[in-house]
């Protein structure tokens, strides 16, 4: 009775009938795919062709150690100067602040969900974290700078809740979804056996869980904390609006700050095509590229190491 | 069941079908009335966040009066506007500040010849929290909180409280006059062009935002327009220098001369105005659309 109305079914069922009308087409749409496939590559090699030669002439105006070590940030004066320690360094705090609660309260939201949970509880739950990814981050921005920033401000007796922490607060629940979610998978892959020989050896189950599944699914889990920071790294609007925008190299989370997105927004609308500023601007999505790049690329070999341990 | 599915997603596709087919008919149609037609058409504005809601109000009004014209309004910034008509991307500048020479010089590179009409006034009023005892600052004592020199309430006969310097970013035309006006000090004997806004002063992207976080925060100073003074911040008295005598904001004081922060409004268009873009330009020099300046909170042409 459950098997026949299994979605598996139902799918089945819809593609025969589907593959039946849409044949003459069939063609047609095979070469609109394999183009659009083509054209994912297509674009990323452009993106990537324009940001070098957008961001690449500004070393001829700043070299790369002042561009990199640079403290000051000044691109509409005279003359201008483009350091971008500042923020690299707010780039840095945020995340750390933004991966440390999500990977903190993630990982243990995903292994009680694998492994505690009734399957109710779990399937309930589980879409409810995901429908959290969906929150648009002007809203998670409005949010922080209307009630977390007044309330870390008390708390922390602050000159002003627009700071870094804000910032990371706001970020770690917009990676929160992606942590839960991948850690979860991660974990659920662990094979049964492993816990049930735990459990023969007369593990109890958080023994169980710190010693068999999480270190199981380790690296699983190592890839939904670069997801989780890829995404943390990326965010604009959110840290925009509430990580405050101060100039100065942050000493301490808790300082306003700009991050990188935040620089080449609040920077882009001004710049004039091929100006100084703006090729300035596109070194430093040059260098969230390469960031960003590098972080998936670990997620993505672990996540792959992962699959191939679990593979029969 | 399946059946209906199938029905449904059928008539979604027409559904999709059909608003493609109406999105791309409204697409033509609306190139086809950017005609010469003195009255009919659409164009855009972007600049000046200080200067859109004043825009807004005028567009409103003359797209009511001509309901052929559509004019979009949006206010990333004076920088931004100027850039986007240096790139050739708005019809309309909208700015708190002049054009600099080097962007009058990219945008004739560029082929665009900025023309300049001013179109109102603003008196730009430095705000702090209502429960803040300050009452009124010298252009000086100004210049050294947003340097960062003066960072405590109490330097300037205020509590014993950090001072949270908020500043607009560089996107904004109201960050650059406050640079070259009060942080530079331009028209005083202490004027030094290489000071620059400290890196401790916050960088916001928008002014209401300022605006709140001054309504919120007890040590927070910041520096709107006078369009956007709400009832929640305190206006201070600026002091042209210390024997001066300290000028509250308002439309009185910037029209007759005797607040020293105030600044023009401008448009720059690519060229003179011709067709629709010159009768709405008309309309906002009109009598009647002057009227509307004072409605929004800013200063109308003497």
């Amino acid at each position: 009775m459950s098997e026949r109305k299994s979605p598996a079914v139902t799918a089945v069922g819809v593609k025969k009938t589907l593959r039946r009308r849409w044949r003459p087409g069939e063609k047609f749409i095979e070469g609109w795919i394999f183009l659009a496939g083509i054209l994912a590559i297509v674009i990323l090699l452009g993106i990537i062709a324009l940001l070098l030669k957008e961001g690449l002439p500004i070393f001829i105006h700043t070299t790369p150690w002042e561009f990199f070590f640079g403290t000051k940030w000044y691109p509409v004066s005279e003359p201008p100067t483009f350091g971008i320690m500042p923020f690299f360094v707010a780039t840095i705090w945020i995340t750390l602040v933004a991966t440390a609660i999500s990977v903190s309260v993630g990982i243990a939201c995903a292994a009680y969900l694998a492994e505690v949970a009734p399957a109710k509880v779990r399937e309930t739950v589980k879409p409810i974290v995901e429908i959290l990814a969906g929150f648009p981050s002007v809203v998670m921005g409005f949010i922080g700078l209307m009630l977390l920033s007044p309330l870390v401000q008390s708390a922390l007796n602050l000159n002003t809740g627009l700071s870094g922490l804000t910032a990371g607060i706001m970020l770690s629940l917009m990676s929160l979804p992606i942590v839960i979610s991948v850690s979860e998978d991660a974990l659920r892959a662990v094979p049964d056996d492993f816990r049930q020989a735990a459990y023969a050896l007369g593990a109890t189950r958080w023994e169980t869980i710190w010693h068999v599944s999480i270190p199981g699914a380790l690296s699983g889990i190592t890839a939904a904390i670069m997801l989780g920071v890829g995404r943390a790294i990326g965010e604009t609007m959110t840290v925009l609006m509430v990580a405050g925008g101060a100039l100065a190299v942050p000493i301490s989370p808790t300082e306003p700050m700009m991050p990188m997105t935040a620089a080449i927004a609040s920077g882009i609308g001004n710049a004039v095509r091929g100006g100084l500023q703006y090729q300035a601007l596109f070194a430093i999505g040059l260098v969230l590229f390469v960031i960003t790049l590098a972080v998936n690329l670990v997620a993505d070999r672990v996540l792959e190491r992962q699959k191939r341990k679990f593979a029969r | 069941m399946i059946k209906l599915i199938k029905k449904m997603k059928k008539g979604w596709l027409a559904l999709a079908l059909v608003a493609v087919l109406f999105v791309a008919a409204a697409g033509c149609s609306n190139q086809g009335t950017t005609a010469d037609d003195e009255f009919s058409g659409s164009f855009n504005i972007i600049g000046s966040n200080t200067v859109t809601p004043l825009t807004s109000v005028w567009a409103e009004n003359f797209m009511k009066m001509h309901t052929e014209v559509n004019i979009a309004v949006s206010g990333p910034g004076s920088g931004a506007g100027i850039a986007a008509l240096i790139n050739g991307t708005t019809d309309i500048c909208q700015a708190s500040r002049t054009i600099k020479q080097q962007e009058v010089d990219q945008a004739k590179a560029n082929g665009v010849e900025p023309y300049e009409i001013q179109v109102a006034s603003d008196a730009l009023s430095v705000v702090v929290n209502p429960a803040n005892p300050v009452s009124e600052l010298t252009i000086t004592q100004l210049s050294a909180i947003y340097i960062n020199q003066i960072t405590n309430w109490k330097e300037v006969g205020g509590n014993d409280a950090p001072i949270v310097a908020l500043s607009r970013d560089t996107n904004s035309g109201t960050h650059v006059f406050f640079k070259e006006h009060v942080v530079q000090m331009a028209g005083l004997p202490s004027a030094d062009e290489s000071l620059e806004y400290g890196p401790k002063v916050l960088l916001l992207p928008s002014t209401e935002e300022g605006v709140s976080e001054v309504a919120r925060n007890p040590n927070a100073i910041f520096y709107p327009g006078l369009g956007y003074v709400t009832e929640e911040v305190k206006p201070l008295a600026i002091k042209q220098t210390a024997d001066s005598e300290g000028v509250l904001p308002s439309v009185a004081t910037a029209l007759d001369g005797t607040y020293p922060i105030a600044r023009p409004l401008l448009y720059y268009t690519n060229g003179e105005p011709t067709g629709t873009i010159k009768s709405f330009i008309d309309y906002c020099l009109s009598p009647e659309g002057q009227e509307r300046v004072t409605e929004v909170g800013y200063v109308p042409l003497g």
